[in-house]
């Protein structure tokens, strides 16, 4: 874990200490909001649909106990009780009031975290594999070098009015948890020989118009890492379009300009800027390193664990499900569902998360991360703790068995909260996974990741869900469209658009009926949905979401 | 043949709260039924400019459609209709005080 210097501890008080006297000004009528929205974006308060919303960077979805219980602290004090995490690592509280804000902001200080450039068109917060440091296959763990990115980009004084915002992700394996082909920039650490290094992917986003990114360069050492990534947003900076919002994001200047233009631009800009890197980032990156260093892995009896799964189905369902393997033989990765049927995906209580928090500290090496898939990971417990984890998280809601699974649906916050959105996405996912629990179906079916975004901005990732939902207005009533097949790892696809969208009362049912069809399909319960889908194509899905249409098709073609 | 106006009312959101408000005749209300209802054009152009002139009170100002019921006004979309009820996954906002 980071810690943090006194220059981080006095930039975020002086910085805070600024947005309390902005906050003031606004309320006494110093500032219009036309005047205060730029700055109170910069520090991430929204004014949403009921309310304003603070948005709290998790940067690379890593905290410890005492974080999360600040953030718990903080639900209760100035919010109503609970948080919601977000996909790009983020906790949003939907109800703070514009007094409190700047209060909630030195708390959050208090324990190393903050809401800077969670918002605006500047280099949002850096995201990593959930399972970093943990993973069995990594290469290295990410997070130094996101850390790094993170003090580079904030407060940046040449990225803070960006033609419009920029997300860059970091994975250190060759399994892609963090869906860096749909960021800004995406950085996959890599070898050459015994030397690490970095594959330097640019201009992939979702959003209305959904990008897979493009490699700019396969290989890029350390201690070129900074000054590439400086020329990159450099000649984005100069060179994006500010004519138009909806044209403004890398991936469209990637797009029109073409690759081989952008690697050109980016290599003169890197030969111009590059002297100015005099190897101070690579002695700032060995102390973050340093921060980062693997915990002390115990051996222990894991007895407990096997007794819980050879007698109690109930944890053996769990463990098969929400566990992943981990580096260390004796432990595994732990995935907590934020995805109980029938609540609010990504939402946890105040409580919950000071159980998670205290879970941590007991068993867990004192580390907890937020996935992009909106869920709690526990990344280091060893095996003999496992049933006692369970039977924690059981009492409060925390036990379903349910990661990848047809439940464990992302969701953005929708209507119910977003200003920008066109139709809501969170009772729609309430309702697939409680009809999937009432069909007692999901495990079954197997790994399905349905993904639900209630307006083309696409913060619910419905582009790379394997069925993905999109919740638009169609002349003033909700509207979900389906997309099918997408895919959000290292074999990053976008879904294709299964046809003419369906009522709100209509969109359950035809999940439904494409989830049987693939069951009739599969050529065997091993080959997932997905695998099903690569196979056939679209045609058998869609005559399943369209039966009407379907039968006419086949009557007319019998005539 | 330019559009009829139809009623509106004139809504935003309170600046310490957040919170959903609707212009009356002598303010501001959290509730849409106390709203005041405008038929008139010119007089709706007139209402918003004193409405977006109290920065220090709202954000946001904006004229939303209703129908009328009676006296009573209605949300005519399914947003507005949000923006007057709260969240449909917690009884939050407006809901705590029903």
């Amino acid at each position: 874990m980071y810690s943090y210097t006194e220059f981080d501890h006095a930039f975020l008080a002086e910085r805070n200490a600024q947005f309390r006297g902005q906050v003031e000004r606004r309320i006494d009528g110093s500032l219009t909001e036309d005047e205060f929205k730029p700055l109170r974006l910069m520090n991430g308060l929204y004014l949403q649909l009921h309310a304003y919303m603070l948005r709290v960077a998790i940067p690379y979805g890593t905290l410890n106990s005492r974080q999360m219980e600040k953030l718990a602290d903080i639900s209760e004090r100035w919010d109503k009780g609970y948080g919601h995490f977000t996909t790009r690592q983020n906790i949003q509280y939907n109800w703070p009031k514009l007094r409190d804000v700047p209060d909630m902001l030195d708390a959050l200080a208090e324990v190393n975290l903050h809401a800077i450039q969670t918002s605006g068109n500047t280099i949002r917060n850096v995201t990593a594999d959930h399972f970093a440091g943990a993973a069995a296959d990594e290469v290295a763990d990410p997070r130094p070098v996101a850390e790094l990115i993170r003090q580079w980009s904030t407060d940046h004084p040449e990225f803070q009015f960006l033609p419009r915002k920029f997300k860059v992700a970091v994975t250190g394996d060759t399994a892609d948890r963090a869906v860096i082909k749909a960021h800004d920039i995406g950085l996959r650490i890599v070898k050459r020989g015994e030397e690490i290094g970095y594959e330097v992917i640019v201009g992939g986003g979702l959003g209305r118009t959904p990008m897979i990114g493009k490699v700019l360069y396969e290989f890029v050492s350390q201690e070129d890492l900074l000054p590439t990534l400086e020329a990159i947003v450099s000649v984005y900076n100069l060179l994006g379009r500010r004519d138009n919002k909806y044209k403004a994001r890398i991936k469209i200047t990637v797009h029109e300009n073409g690759i081989e233009d952008i690697r050109q631009r980016v290599n003169e800009r890197y030969a111009l800027i590059r002297p100015q890197f005099s190897g101070v980032d690579q002695q700032m990156l060995a102390r973050i390193e340093a921060d980062f260093a693997a915990p002390e892995f115990k051996s222990a009896d894991q007895t407990p664990y096997l007794n819980a799964y050879d007698q109690d189905p109930l944890f053996r369902s769990w463990a098969d499900t929400n566990l992943t393997a981990h580096r260390n033989p004796e432990y595994a990765i732990v995935s907590i569902s934020l995805k109980a049927h029938g609540k609010t995906p990504g939402d946890a209580s105040g409580r919950q998360m000071r159980l998670m928090a205290g879970l941590a500290k007991r068993y867990g090496h004192d580390e907890l991360r937020i996935s992009h898939e909106q869920n709690v990971i526990l990344p280091h417990v060893h095996r003999g703790d496992l049933p006692s984890i369970y039977y924690a998280l059981k009492a409060e809601g925390l036990g379903t068995a349910n990661i990848g699974l047809i439940s464990d649906i992302i969701a953005c916050p929708g209507m119910d909260y977003c200003a920008l959105a066109t139709a809501r996405s969170i009772p729609i996912a309430q309702e697939i996974a409680t009809r999937f629990d009432e069909l007692k179906l999901e495990h079954d079916v197997g790994p399905l990741k349905i993904k639900i975004s209630g307006c083309i901005n696409a913060c619910g990732h419905h582009h790379v869900g394997h069925i993905g939902i999109l919740g638009l207005d169609r002349a003033g009533v909700e509207n979900y469209q389906i997309t099918l097949g997408g895919d959000g790892t290292e074999d990053a696809t976008i879904g294709e658009r299964a046809g003419p969208g369906f009522s709100a009362d209509e969109i359950i049912p035809a999940v439904e009926r494409l989830v049987l069809a693939y069951l009739d399909l599969r050529n065997d319960p091993a080959e997932t949905f997905l695998q099903t889908y690569r196979r056939l194509g679209l045609a058998p899905f869609k005559a399943a979401l369209y039966p009407q249409v379907a039968g006419k098709e086949s009557r007319a073609n019998a005539a | 043949m330019p559009k009829p106006f139809t009623p509106k009312v004139v809504t935003a959101n309170a600046l310490l709260e957040g919170d959903v408000i609707y212009q009356t005749t002598a303010g501001w209300s959290r509730d849409l039924k106390d709203a005041e209802i405008l038929t008139d054009e010119a007089h709706a152009d007139l209402r918003m400019i004193e409405a977006g002139a109290q920065v220090d009170l709202v954000v946001g100002v904006y004229l939303a459609d209703v129908s009328l019921d009676g006296d009573t006004p209605r949300p005519t979309h399914f947003r507005e209709d949000f923006r007057a009820t709260g969240p449909s996954n917690y009884a939050h906002g407006k809901q705590e005080h029903v």
